[in-house]
């Protein structure tokens, strides 16, 4: 019923959502996180940790669990270097009814980019090489499910 | 203890993880952080601004005050950007 993962290879969109929707739930909510092609970035590579990163991904998926009555979740996120139009991440949920797949599917995406250990850098056409600042705009969203709302 | 460094703290530190013999006196994150900064020109670079560093004792995100008496794997590195 749960599925995380962690890949370098490229996130099959298709192919996961047959495998996802193989019960026929009766809501699936998805999100799907591309990398932006702004700026002439030519690479954007994610680093991670080998063990804790998908040990990260998996505590996160039991907390949406925990919080709202989902039948399905898949929750997968790339590693190593992308190119611009690769799917980052990928995350479907399931439940009966619509709201708690929806407010699941903005829970995972929110928290994931706080509270999951990875590091985005990107390589620019002139040859730039920036790691990636955290903001505070998605802390502040983060933070926004301490408080129990939704 | 096995210290581990991701995203730019490896790049400033040069190395992915080493093993390091504590003095008994380094107890938390701040003060591993501190001697690490302390210890070579990498570490100091590396570990300049304390506040830019985030942790991970045994798995367990922590902030400067966490303790790493027993731990067998502290992470550093800046705050996440994943997603």
């Amino acid at each position: 019923m749960i599925r995380v993962a962690v890949q370098s290879g490229p996130i099959d969109v298709p192919a996961e959502l047959d495998i996802h929707d193989g019960g026929g739930h009766g809501a699936s909510a998805s999100f799907v996180g591309r990398v932006r092609g702004e700026d002439d970035l030519v690479e954007l590579f994610l680093d991670h940790h080998p063990v804790l990163t998908e040990k990260g991904l998996a505590e996160l998926a039991h907390s949406a669990t925990d919080r709202w009555k989902l039948s399905a979740l898949t929750v997968i996120h790339r590693v190593g270097a992308m190119a611009v139009g690769d799917t980052i991440v990928l995350v479907l949920a399931s439940s009966p009814h619509r709201a708690e797949a929806l407010a699941a599917t903005e829970f995972l995406i929110d928290r994931l980019k706080t509270d999951v250990m990875l590091w985005k850098r990107q390589t620019f056409a002139d040859g730039r090489v920036e790691w990636v600042e955290a903001r505070g705009s998605d802390r502040k969203r983060s933070e926004r499910w301490d408080e129990g709302l939704r | 203890m096995r210290i581990a460094y991701f995203a730019w703290v490896r790049e400033r530190m040069g190395i992915a993880d080493e093993s390091v013999d504590l003095p008994a006196n380094i107890a938390n994150v701040a003060a591993l952080v501190g001697w690490l900064a302390a210890r070579d020109a990498r570490g100091a670079h590396a570990f300049a601004d304390p506040a830019r560093v985030r942790a991970a004792v045994d798995g367990v995100m922590g902030g400067p005050d966490a303790a790493i008496g027993s731990a067998e794997e502290v992470a550093l590195f800046p705050p996440v950007t994943g997603g």
